[in-house]
């Protein structure tokens, strides 16, 4: 036989012990490799982009010609590659585990989304072209326009709110701008809001002009109806209320916070970041509310793109339809057109919340996300949502402590009571869920709740998966309650990062990069 | 349904070990009356994957898209050619299914990103510091002006005869809560200057556009020396970033806060939106403090590794609640990013030379049009962008030209409302345009005149 | 002689005749974390007693500072603009925040002194 003797070894070898110890020379580690900054790999010379020639031309600039180079790193396209693909890798995402964000709705982006936002009619088509080379694109505003308003029940609909707090403040100028017409805008003050709102709730209301009066949570993690009842009064401009609320609860008394609201002339604005929860189960409009927005990003799983871009059209009841923003959109015979301009409204539009007409690239992830699912997936999408939500709460509350008894909607909420005298906290015990793989949950929020941990798992995690985390996160509790706490206290140890000091960030901030 | 894992047994499984008969107990708690029994009416069931793209394909051919035909539109949105390696890194799952970067030690990918689109705005834009972005540029501009009464502890508002009209609306829709007082001038072309008679001292801060509405160029610097001598800021707006590449920037020309439309860099033109908003200001622990949105910082991890943060969050709805400096808590992660990319890719050169390249072209067209009967350019100085005046009602003229297949410009009356402006045409070119667009442009403009 | 006033709100105020150096408590600064940042009051500033006057935030929280009682401001720490940390190294000494005027000393009897307060935080 011919032997080749210089092939090499295929066993491994005996392990190098301890080789999580082994420091490396590159700084690298296998294939978590170092990058560092775009401006220290970059040079201004280097570009990865061909550009023609430029013409013969008198410059018409003024006097206002660059005296000074410009300074910005430049790459190749190899080079540029390499770059965002290496800091990518150090992200978390969707697409490589369970991310139970509460209240973030972190689900499943479809990718066909992705392709049929990039189809010219829709992704090269100019905010300002003539209104009759556009008529694909304002059909599709105008079916989304029906899906919103048949899931919801409400009256119309206004598209162009950017992101959830910016649709949260088109729907509060709408209820302002009603109450101004009404001659009350002297009186009408107060915005009544559950202290487990979302920040952003006050933080609206308050850019509307409004003075915020908090409203507690009864035992069952619920508004407290009593002090509603004693806080109600005609100087009420309007309740702000998540439904699905923040502790991943339904309002039992919805309706008759409604009336409440209604009989003494206040308006109902319903956050409608966990409408995901209810869909095809119940229509806000049949819940007595009269503005909510929706985060097409969380609902309807346009992606979060690490921070955004967001999405935020506003449902309205027939007594707010008429105070829409500008643009909107109006049916003329055949044909579509947008009343850009309040002089031509027939309505009594607030104002204008931005340059054109909203998120086109939102709505038709959005819209392709709505018709895959059809008025039975969405159904079904709550359904496995709030399904999923509660089977966690039950296999977690063999070592957690659920903040509130009974079952949940689309998530689950757990205080830090298990943990105490662990010298483990809800932060050790997040940050230790990084170390197995897991983005952690929403922690400290809703602020309600001590050491909160809200845990949304969303409808497309398999049984499988939520087993697998479960799992976790029951030998990480017994562990915290053995005394392990070292291996919390120190989490993560096997991120690309340790924890970051973030009193040095804030105390000296380091904004940008600077040549030293 | 394809996105849905659970089957009838784990479905099944599942509510045995909650506990529960049916799924309906876990929706108990909706009142009775408001129970949705059936389905949804008025909708469709599911459909798959090639039936939905069947549709959109469909609906998507019901409109001319700039790419198809001579396209000649700009007023705040610009049609720039974006490389192809710009949309495959931002379509990597790790940046398109991430959040908010609230658990910096596993999202340092968005958090550097961040960092080095922050630095990149700075020094385009000339000024200290830059924010990890807002919606669009009129949504900056509203939150710029915001912010100036802040610092300024002022109440008035002076807007320039150049602004974007939207912007204009959109800056006066965002303080009608509160006891700014916005002063829109007149639009009108070349007016620029006199902005400065209008200063006071309750004025919190003016705002230039620049280059302006109509494509003018404005010399921001002696604005921003009358309102600072009156204690007041400047506020540089700009609509097409790309001229950052060839003329003085806002920093450069004393301005205190800049507020852009970044789109023009990495991102299409996508209807409107989503768009990535720009808001740099004084590298001055007082506009920081005042800044809305988020930042990201450098910091070190518990090891001494260099990392980053975001930063300053007590600012922010989450913490400020009511008192916060905005309610603002998405910004354009994703279309951030494509800015980012794009704009190493160009780098200081190629940045310089694709804004050559726009208004070198830009007044290769501007003089064919200007020798045309019947057109005249009004600009005396633009970048990319100018303003014909044509002998006829711009609006039907480019809707003649929009039947001839070219997408001739926008009527400064969709802008404005009609009257003075009607007969005004807004003129974009940029590096997409090639000298056969020219060509159409001018024979459709010839026919139609 | 001055006094030392604690208030419910955890402010002490430091009083010498109708002056007062006010800051924040040991106990407060503790709680709060690491301070990053103060936002202090305009001299001469002329306050009604609970006005919010200032703001001292951690990397997590921001806490209004109100006015212990009706006074008028006469000077700020701006010390504490470059040095933030020094409210949790020595909050009732380097770390004050200003000092004031006040107009009704009789608005001093409802506070708590450094053995009451010390009770005061103990529940």
């Amino acid at each position: 036989m011919a032997m080749n003797s210089t092939g090499r070894p295929t066993a491994p070898a005996q392990p190098l012990d301890p080789g999580a110890d082994l420091q490396t020379f590159s700084g690298s580690r296998g294939l978590a490799q170092v990058e560092p900054l775009l401006h220290k790999v970059g040079s201004p010379e280097k570009c990865g982009v061909d550009l023609a020639d430029v013409p013969n031309h008198t410059a018409r600039l003024g006097n206002l010609k660059r005296q000074n180079p410009v300074d910005l790193p430049g790459l190749s396209e190899p080079e540029a590659m390499r770059h965002y693909v290496r800091l990518s890798q150090r992200n978390y995402a969707i697409d490589l585990g369970l991310y139970p964000l509460g209240s973030c709705t972190m689900k499943h982006n479809p990718r066909l989304n992705e392709k049929l936002a990039r189809l010219p009619g829709f992704a090269d088509v100019h905010p300002l072209q003539p209104q009759s080379t556009v008529q694909g694109a304002l059909a599709l505003m105008d079916e989304l326009s029906h899906w919103l308003m048949a899931i919801t029940g409400m009256d119309a609909v206004a598209l162009s709110p950017k992101a959830g707090a910016h649709g949260e403040w088109c729907g509060m100028m709408c209820i302002r701008a009603a109450i101004e017409e009404r001659g009350e805008l002297g009186k009408r003050r107060r915005v009544l809001v559950p202290q487990s709102a979302h920040g952003t709730n006050p933080a609206t209301a308050a850019a509307c002009g409004f003075d915020i009066d908090e409203l507690p949570a009864d035992a069952t993690g619920r508004v407290d109806m009593e002090v509603l009842r004693r806080k109600i009064g005609p100087d009420v401009a309007a309740i702000m209320l998540t439904n699905p609320n923040t502790c991943g609860l339904f309002e039992r008394d919805i309706r008759e916070i409604a009336d409440l609201v209604h009989e003494a002339g206040g308006y109902f604005y319903c956050d409608g970041a966990n409408l995901n929860a209810i869909m095809g189960k119940t229509r806000v409009r049949d819940l007595g509310v009269d503005a909510m927005h929706i985060n097409l990003h969380k609902t309807f799983s346009t992606p979060h793109g690490g921070g955004g871009p967001g999405a935020g059209p506003v449902v309205l009841s027939k007594r707010l339809r008429n105070y829409a923003p500008v643009p909107y959109l109006v049916r003329d015979g055949q044909s579509l057109a947008l009343v850009e301009d309040e002089a031509q409204s027939e309505a009594k539009p607030f104002g204008r919340m931005s340059a054109f007409h909203g998120q086109m690239g939102m709505f038709v992830r959005a819209l392709a996300y709505m018709m895959s699912h059809g008025s039975d997936g969405l159904r079904r999408v709550s359904e496995d949502a709030v399904l999923n939500a509660n089977y966690l709460l039950a296999r977690l509350s063999d070592e957690m402590s659920p903040a509130y008894p009974g079952v949940c909607m689309h998530e689950a909420l757990f205080d830090d009571d298990f943990l105490k005298d662990t010298g483990v906290t809800t932060l050790d015990f997040a940050k230790a869920m990084i170390d197995e793989g897991y983005h952690p949950m929403t922690m400290y929020f809703p602020l309600v709740v001590h050491g909160a941990m809200l845990i949304e798992p969303t409808e497309t995690e398999s049984k499988e998966s939520l087993d697998r985390f479960a799992d976790t996160l029951l030998a990480l509790a017994k562990a915290a309650k053995s005394g392990a706490a070292a291996r919390f206290t120190e989490a993560p140890l096997l991120a690309p990062l340790r924890r970051l000091d973030e009193t040095r960030a804030a105390r000296s901030p380091v904004l940008r990069w600077q040549e030293t | 349904m394809r996105y849905l894992p659970l089957n009838e047994d784990d479905r099944a499984a599942m509510l045995d070990r909650i506990g529960v008969s049916g799924i309906d107990a876990l929706f108990a708690d909706i009142p009775q009356e408001a129970r949705l029994d059936g389905l949804i009416d008025g909708l469709p069931t599911h459909a798959s994957e090639m039936d939905v793209e069947r549709h959109f394909t469909a609906l998507s051919k019901q409109s001319l898209s700039a790419g198809d035909v001579p396209f000649f539109c700009g007023g705040g949105a610009y049609r720039h050619f974006v490389p192809a390696s710009v949309d495959h890194l931002i379509q990597r799952s790790e940046f398109l299914t991430a959040y908010t970067p609230y658990q910096p030690e596993i999202a340092q990918g968005t958090l550097q990103t961040l960092f080095e689109f922050q630095t990149q705005v700075a020094q385009i834009t000339g000024m200290g510091v830059a924010n990890a972005s807002m919606y669009d540029g009129s949504t900056a501009t509203a939150e710029a002006v915001r912010m100036a009464a802040r610092i300024t502890r002022r109440h008035k508002c002076i807007l320039a005869p150049g602004l974007h009209p939207h912007y204009s609306k959109t800056v006066c829709t965002a303080v009608e809560g509160e006891t700014v007082h916005i002063q829109a001038m007149d639009p009108a072309m070349g007016e620029d200057r006199t902005i400065a008679q209008e200063l006071d001292d309750d004025t919190a801060c003016i705002v230039v556009q620049n280059p302006n509405v109509f494509g003018e160029l404005v010399d921001l610097a002696p604005l921003a020396d009358a309102a600072h001598a009156v204690g007041a800021l400047l506020i540089a707006v700009t609509t097409e970033v790309v001229s950052l590449g060839l003329i003085q920037n806002p920093g450069e020309m004393g301005a205190d806060i800049v507020a852009a439309e970044g789109q023009s860099i990495g991102n299409g033109l996508s209807f409107g939106g989503p768009y990535v908003g720009l808001l740099a200001c004084r590298d001055d622990r007082k506009f920081i403090r005042q800044a809305p949105g988020r930042f990201a910082g450098q910091t070190v991890d518990a090891t001494g590794k260099t990392g980053y943060v975001l930063t300053l969050s007590t600012r922010e709805k989450h913490i400020r609640r009511e008192k916060a400096t905005s309610n603002i808590c998405t910004n354009s992660g994703l279309c951030t990013l494509a800015f980012t990319i794009h704009l190493s890719l160009l780098g200081a050169c190629g940045f310089a030379k694709l804004a050559e390249l726009n208004h070198a072209r830009a007044c290769v067209l501007a003089d064919r049009l200007d020798a045309l009967s019947g057109v005249e350019v009004l600009n005396t100085s633009f970048f990319n962008e100018f303003t014909v005046r044509l002998n006829g009602d711009a609006a039907k003229i480019v809707e003649t030209l929009a039947k001839k297949d070219v997408l001739g410009g926008i009527p400064a009356a969709r802008l404005f409302g009609g009257g003075p402006f009607d007969d005004l045409l807004l003129i974009s070119v940029t590096e997409t345009n090639t000298d056969d667009d020219f060509d159409a442009l001018v024979t459709a403009l010839q026919e139609a005149l | 002689m001055s006094k030392l006033y604690f208030t419910e709100d955890h402010e002490w105020l430091n009083v010498d005749g109708d002056t007062a150096i006010v800051g924040i408590s040991t106990y407060a600064a503790g709680q709060l974390g690491d301070v990053v940042f103060i936002e202090l009051p305009d001299t001469s500033k002329t306050v009604a007693k609970g006005d919010d006057i200032a703001v001292v935030e951690s990397v997590k929280s921001a806490s209004e500072i109100y006015a212990p009682v009706s006074g008028t401001i006469t000077a700020a720490n701006d010390a504490l603009e470059d040095a933030p940390e020094t409210v949790n190294d020595d909050a009732q000494g380097a770390g004050w925040f200003f000092k004031m005027t006040i107009t009704d000393t009789s608005q001093l009897e409802g506070l708590m002194d450094e053995a009451a307060y010390a009770e005061f935080t103990k529940e």
